[in-house]
């Protein structure tokens, strides 16, 4: 595998696209390594999440789909892209773009203006959610309450739960989130490390939910980061996709880093074992009585709850009493514990905060 | 299963007893007890890892070679009419293996001296070395004297007496030496992967293992790797596609090979073997390994890396991997051996620890044998070593263009090519029938 791909580099500026054997090669394709054109890579990258949608079945003829969009590189791309195939390959969807916004200043203020831009360019409608309006809570304050330690835990909670309240509101049938496949070697490993068999066995499912409130699918399943992050960049002037790069302030300490080093370095070596990685998460033997936890509703908002609580009332709960522990970690006690066991005094840092209201919770 | 020594837990009454702040005795004194027997002083090794300072030096020692012994009993790898096999590298894992083989034989020689019956017979020991050489050069230096010291430490541990066998790795090719390394080269040089090629090299290290293992009337081969190697295993498994099979891999039994593979040491931490060797005064030759360059290094730096950022990690990790359902394979064959003793046999089918070896359902890949996932399955019946192949070695051992396959299949050992053929000639519907011919009702016969 090395060795043919040193001679094709020697041979590179006398080559032809090995697509269509006509253009002067602009790239060096990531997944594959196979030197193209640019308009060979259009279609190449487009056909190919086409086939992703057609051969999962992703979408029925008019349906309403949210694409959650956030202002980065991979929704962007995405609203891009759909809308372009939609219409291209008449799938006869209804788009819209939902965005979240956490209330993180500094990033997502200035990523939301990008997806207000985005409505404009596309033509599809946009809906804003906040978390100040839905929990009371802002990532800003959750940070300042309780660290850089396990904040993405209440972002990312926060988040899914947004979303489907935001895809409620929208009547839609459908959620698409812009995960990669990067993304998803990512769970894969993390989930490895982390001993969490029951979501190992779902995280590769291209579409998941669908026994819940909103089902959602990742038509960029099998489409590498790399690859989203040049699409854009090849595109004509005019028509150039207009993103937001920069990463969340807070994640320099997500354990999720970890992994991604490791994938970064992986590809480098070998680019598909980013593709390896997820047909052994889809591969592996995982006895179907680990893999659905039972289904209930939550006491307190009717959310999709495995407990008696969900874990965004959880986390809420224990943020409005000062006691930014709960719900981190295994269960100890609280509302979805054995027994009551939490008699600590709230963290110091509480400075006598009173309790935000929750804002209107129920589904 | 769980490999977690008394290390992974955190603060024993130890702790406790300080923070009620009952019957404490001076806490700064030095005289601190072993957590376990309370009655010695805690080894410290000094080495940085964790629970240093926690346990005796003997209950140190009982604790792991109890998880050994656990490990043995409870997956029946090593009966009295067995003929055990030791594959030693010189390396600390295998040398802890070899030692606690050797206490456990002695025991058992013990034990069978004192009978009066003499029913229960000594399992026979073997080691077996791997001579690498042909295939790393660089080794070749070293060589003799690795041989020299392997030799002289099977010899100090006896009685009982152990046969050792050197076996070059080009054995796999046939016992001409010379031709042998030449196809072996040869082989090697056509695989232009790099972690292809150390994949591929340790296949054929278990091929030769397996060569001399039956060809010397051994029943069981006993492999070293402890829990921080299954980590790595786990995560180079996962990131090569190799998911379905992985399963297979880590449990304690491999019984896929003529010889049933058992994985005495599973459930111990690296720390904890290389802390015995320090201990026992186990020596160890590291021999000076080919720089390995590919994705097998690269998985091993990022597990050190998280071991680093937690200790459990490697634990962790071989936990998940647990999970997952094993096969068939992955307990000791049923043999219809009659010299195994009756009390044997009895508590082997009480506890179900053996499995009926006529129950073959799964198709191998030919070269790293591992079990085939039926998405494995190639479109077009281009050629029959490609078919055969599962989609990792398809990937990084075999030649990409389809007319190199024919000439790379001809530099395969007879053993790795001679299942192709095997399943070239596989007729499923023939399978079947012959699977179901018991209950059909033919044309030609009264119906019962």
């Amino acid at each position: 595998m090395e060795a043919s791909e040193g001679k094709s580099k020697k041979q590179g500026a006398s080559r032809l696209c090995c697509l269509c054997n006509q253009r002067r090669p602009v790239l060096k394709r990531p997944k594959t390594l196979q030197q193209i054109c640019k308009e060979c890579f259009y279609e190449v990258f487009e056909e190919e999440i086409h086939q992703v949608i057609v051969k999962n079945h992703l979408f029925k003829s008019g349906e309403r789909v949210a694409i959650g969009a956030s202002g980065g590189k991979d929704s962007t791309v995405l609203a891009y892209v759909l809308s372009e195939l939609n219409r291209r390959h008449s799938y006869g969807l209804d788009l819209f773009l939902l965005s979240i916004d956490e209330g993180i200043t500094g990033y997502r203020d200035d990523s939301l203006e990008t997806v207000k831009r985005n409505e404009l360019q596309y033509g599809l409608p946009l809906q804003i959610l906040s978390y100040k309006d839905l929990y009371g809570w802002t990532m800003d304050d959750i940070v300042k309450m309780i660290g850089l330690k396990n904040n993405c835990t209440f972002c990312g909670v926060f988040r899914r739960q947004a979303l489907d309240r935001g895809a409620a509101l929208l009547k839609v049938d459908k959620l698409v989130t812009g995960h990669n496949a990067d993304d998803i070697a990512e769970t894969v490993l993390l989930n490895i490390l982390r001993g969490d068999i029951a979501r190992l066995s779902r995280c590769t499912s291209i579409t998941t939910g669908e026994d819940g409130p909103i089902p959602r699918c990742k038509p960029f399943k099998y489409t590498y980061e790399k690859e989203i992050v040049i699409y854009p960049s090849l595109l004509n002037h005019f028509l150039k996709l207009d993103y937001f790069s920069t990463e969340c302030i807070y994640s320099p300490n997500a354990y999720r880093g970890f992994a991604r080093e490791f994938i970064k370095d992986l590809e480098r070596l070998r680019p598909r074992a980013i593709l390896d990685i997820i047909k052994s998460g889809e591969d592996f033997r995982i006895a179907t009585t680990t893999k659905m936890p039972e289904q209930g509703t939550c006491e307190r908002c009717g959310y999709i709850s495995s407990q008696k609580w969900c874990k965004a009332c959880v986390l809420l709960d224990g943020l409005n009493r000062g006691l930014p522990k709960m719900g981190i970690g295994r269960a100890r006690g609280g509302v979805n514990g054995d027994h009551q066991k939490e008699t600590k005094k709230p963290a110091s840092a509480a400075r006598s905060l009173e309790s935000k209201q929750c804002g209107s919770l129920d589904f | 299963m769980a490999c977690n020594s008394s290390g992974c837990e955190s603060g024993g009454c130890y702790g406790r007893e300080k923070d009620n702040g009952c019957k404490v005795v001076d806490v700064k004194e030095t005289v601190r007890l072993c957590v376990k027997c309370k009655s010695n002083e805690p080894m410290t090794f000094g080495d940085g890892g964790s629970d240093d300072g926690r346990f005796c030096a003997e209950c140190f020692r009982s604790n792991v070679y109890g998880k050994f012994r656990l490990a043995v009993t409870s997956h029946a790898m090593i009966t009295p009419s067995d003929n055990v096999l030791v594959a030693f590298s010189g390396g600390s894992s295998s040398r802890v293996a070899l030692q606690f083989v050797h206490e456990l034989q002695v025991k058992a020689l013990k034990n069978y001296e004192a009978s009066r019956d003499r029913s229960l017979p000594v399992f026979g020991v073997g080691v077996a070395f791997v001579d690498e050489s042909a295939a790393y050069p660089s080794l070749s230096g070293g060589m003799s004297d690795a041989i020299a010291w392997v030799r002289s430490t099977v010899l100090s541990l006896s009685p009982p007496e152990k046969d050792l066998h050197v076996v070059p790795i080009e054995s796999v090719f046939g016992s001409d030496s010379v031709e042998a390394r030449d196809r072996l080269v040869k082989l090697l040089d056509s695989v232009s992967d790099e972690t292809g090629k150390e994949d591929l090299l340790l296949h054929l290290k278990m091929l030769s293992l397996q060569k001399v293992a039956s060809e010397n009337g051994y029943n069981r081969l006993v492999v070293g790797s402890c829990t921080s190697r299954l980590a790595s295993h786990v995560l180079t498994a996962t990131v090569k596609g190799r998911g379905y099979s992985l399963s297979a891999d880590i449990q304690h039994v491999d019984a896929r090979w003529k010889v049933p593979i058992v994985l005495p040491l599973r459930d111990c931490v690296w720390q904890e073997i290389t802390r015995l060797c320090h201990l026992d005064g186990l020596k160890t030759v590291e021999l000076a390994r080919h720089p390995q360059s590919g994705i097998n290094d690269l998985v091993s730096s990022f597990v050190a890396l998280l071991q680093e950022e937690n200790p459990s990690r490697e634990c962790t990790i071989v936990r998940t991997a647990a999970k997952l359902t094993p096969f068939y394979f992955n307990k000791i064959p049923e043999t219809d051996d009659s010299c195994v003793p009756m009390a044997t046999q009895r508590r082997l089918k009480k506890f179900n620890l053996k499995y009926d070896g006529s129950m073959t359902t799964e198709a191998f890949c030919p070269i790293c044998n591992g079990p085939l996932n039926g998405s494995d399955s190639s479109e077009d019946e281009s050629d029959a070593l490609y078919d055969a192949c599962c989609s990792s070695c398809r990937f990084q051992i075999l030649p990409q263009e389809p007319s190199s396959l024919d000439h790379f299949g001809s530099l395969l050992p007879h053993h790795m090519i001679s299942q192709v053929k095997h399943h070239q000639k596989f007729d499923s519907q023939t399978y079947l029938r012959e699977k179901i011919k018991d209950c059909l009702l033919l044309d030609d016969e009264e119906a019962v």
